[in-house]
């Protein structure tokens, strides 16, 4: 049973595209037993063969699994296949879109260093980098990256990275990702895209010059609202030597004897240190169920990307026609600012996460969001049903109102995630309940 | 990886079709790995542990460890120096080292058997790729065997690495 005798000596890799790699890659059948869907690989612990063996795995000689903790067939086949959609070289997925933050950035970070943000962020990055980053050592400074020259000017002998959301959440801003990613290769550090809004579906930063992606599985790719997750995923390019700025890559590790990930890896090396070090240390592994849940929502991706896109296209254009609504923030329409952005870096549509302003301030969006029937009022992004929340009365409560309007969550703020019901029966039901306001 | 800082690669990239590089880890069984580190924390030492757990003779061809035994094998000092046939040259050199290696390797074809000269990652000379291939020689340059027998077989997928194999075939994890 070969699985290569159709393949002619000298034929150049074959080059597949973004859907049959949805559904097919890092998922072959099962070697031994022919499953074809994954197998879910409930176990937290693989035997050795030996006790060489054991010990080439445990010093990274070889190939092979150890612990859930660091690897797992299940979570494997969603690594891949995030990898092969972002075009990237390797992933390593982690419990959550934070936890896959906090991989990354341990894995680029001493004590005392720096990185620059974009000041449009989820509210949850910025709070992990502006505070609790900080009891680390790490410091981060939020820059306005809709003028990418404002990185230029923050950088610092000490930043080593900048990360950005290319489509920012809550969704009205797109990023010049290549200008962002010029300033970085020219500052020989690495950019770093939040990619979960767009999903490589819609856009895939590594083909714009960035060199690692991050995501929370937990929203368009998962797909569902069921599972929990993060990714990250580097492109294989960055040259880690360069300044000598980057000893976790390029010095003797203690804790592998002196292994030099960079030169031992080469091209995945990130990733195996994220793995090695990060992920065994601190231990935030993604569950293979919850893999087995991201793998089968990703098998839809783009035909959910698309359903998304034209929903939330045609529910924009509602509310921005809507009397009541004072503005829509959302890059797809024609009167958006980043519309130009958004025809280069997402030509398939600018997402369906986005946001309005209602007439009436606080107390008309908190009767709002109470008014809807089809759309669920909760806090989350990227699930097959329609969300709303009001972030004013909810998850920036805590705040003071200057700090609201700062953070893009002023008392008039209605933030969507459009789903994929039947456009015209959201319409409806935001109708209503604006009829009520 | 080998260190590339004394030789920048050529900006392309190369494209070895994943049939070639099945049909030689398939056929190669005993490589002579020239740089082969008596150190076991070094790159070359992983790569020929690994090779050698995956049924494969390494023979390692380093000057300054001749007559000594590394993993088991005795080590020589040149390719020449070999008793035995050798399928495949493994360069384990940076590319300025590749060159004169390549014109040993294609002086020894015959005698060895030599079919295969491989220059690891991070390591290549396309004037000595032109003479190899002249000679008869299957030169691949820029990869490491041990990686892409992983990527091949499926072992290198273990660790989140995108292997760009799609297949609805039951893989097989041997050549």
């Amino acid at each position: 049973m070969s699985d290569d005798t159709d393949k002619s000596e000298n034929e150049a890799p074959l080059e597949f595209g973004f859907e049959t790699r949805a559904v097919h890659a890092g998922a072959r059948p099962d070697p031994v037993t022919g499953a074809r869907s994954t197998p879910i690989y409930q176990t937290t612990a693989y035997v050795f063969d030996d006790v060489d063996h054991a010990a080439d795995l445990f010093n990274l000689q070889t190939f092979g699994f150890i612990y859930s903790r660091l690897t797992n067939p299940t979570v494997s086949v969603l690594e891949e296949r995030i990898a092969s959609l972002e075009d990237g070289r390797a992933a390593v997925c982690a419990a959550s879109g934070h936890a896959a933050q906090f991989l990354a950035f341990f894995t680029l970070l001493e004590p005392g260093d720096h990185f620059l943000a974009s000041k449009n962020l989820y509210g949850g990055s910025v709070t992990q980098f502006g505070i609790s980053f900080k009891r680390l050592g790490w410091n981060c400074d939020f820059v306005d990256a809709t003028n990418p020259e404002s990185i230029r000017a923050a950088l610092t002998e000490k930043t080593k990275a900048i990360f950005i959301e290319v489509l920012a959440n809550p969704g009205g801003v797109v990023l010049d990702l290549e200008a962002i990613a010029d300033i970085a290769r020219e500052a020989g550090i690495p950019l770093i895209v939040d990619n979960t809004l767009a999903t490589p579906y819609l856009c895939r930063p590594l083909d714009w010059g960035a060199d690692i992606v991050i995501h929370s599985t937990t929203k368009f790719l998962g797909g569902h609202g069921n599972s929990m997750g993060g990714v990250v995923v580097e492109s294989g390019k960055f040259d880690w030597t360069q300044g000598g700025r980057f000893p976790t890559m390029t010095e003797p590790d203690p804790a592998y004897h002196g292994l030099t990930f960079y030169e031992t890896f080469g091209d995945f090396g990130f990733t195996m240190r994220a793995r090695a070090v990060a992920l065994r240390d601190f231990g935030p592994s993604m569950s293979p169920q919850n893999a087995f849940y991201t793998i089968t929502g990703i098998e839809s991706l783009h035909l959910r990307m698309e359903r998304h896109v034209a929903n939330a296209e045609a529910v924009a254009a509602y509310l921005d026609a809507h009397p009541k609504v004072a503005w829509v923030s959302y890059a797809g329409l024609a009167s958006s600012p980043y519309r130009e952005l958004a025809a280069k870096y997402l030509p398939k549509g600018a997402g369906s996460v986005f946001t309005f302003g209602v007439e009436g301030g606080y107390d008309a969006g908190v009767k709002l969001v109470q008014g809807v029937e089809l759309f669920s009022h909760l806090a989350n992004i990227g699930d097959t049903r329609s969300l709303i929340l009001h972030p004013a009365s909810t998850t920036h409560r805590q705040l003071t109102e200057e700090q609201r309007a700062a953070a893009g969550a002023g008392d008039d703020v209605i933030r969507l995630s459009i789903g994929i019901e039947t456009a015209n029966d959201l319409i409806r039901d935001l109708e209503r309940a604006l009829e009520n306001l | 990886m080998i260190d590339t800082a004394a030789s920048p690669l050529p900006a392309h990239p190369l494209v070895y079709a994943d049939a070639e590089l099945r049909g030689i880890l398939k056929h190669a069984r005993t490589i002579a790995m020239i740089g082969a580190s008596a150190n076991w924390v070094r790159p070359s030492n992983f790569a020929m542990k690994y090779l050698q757990g995956k049924g494969y003779r390494v023979i390692p061809v380093n000057p300054g460890q001749a007559g000594k035994e590394i993993l088991g094998e005795t080590v020589y000092a040149s390719l020449a120096d070999i008793p035995d046939r050798v399928d495949m040259v493994d360069i384990f050199r940076a590319s300025a080292a590749a060159g004169a290696i390549m014109d040993e390797a294609i002086a020894q074809k015959d005698a060895k058997g030599i079919s295969v000269v491989w220059m690891q990652l991070g390591v290549r000379d396309d004037d000595a790729a032109e003479r190899g291939r002249a000679a008869g020689l299957l030169v691949i340059m820029d990869r490491c065997p041990k990686i892409e027998y992983g990527r091949l077989f499926g072992e290198l997928s273990w660790c989140g690495v995108n292997s760009r194999i799609i297949s609805a075939k039951r893989p097989r994890m041997r050549p």
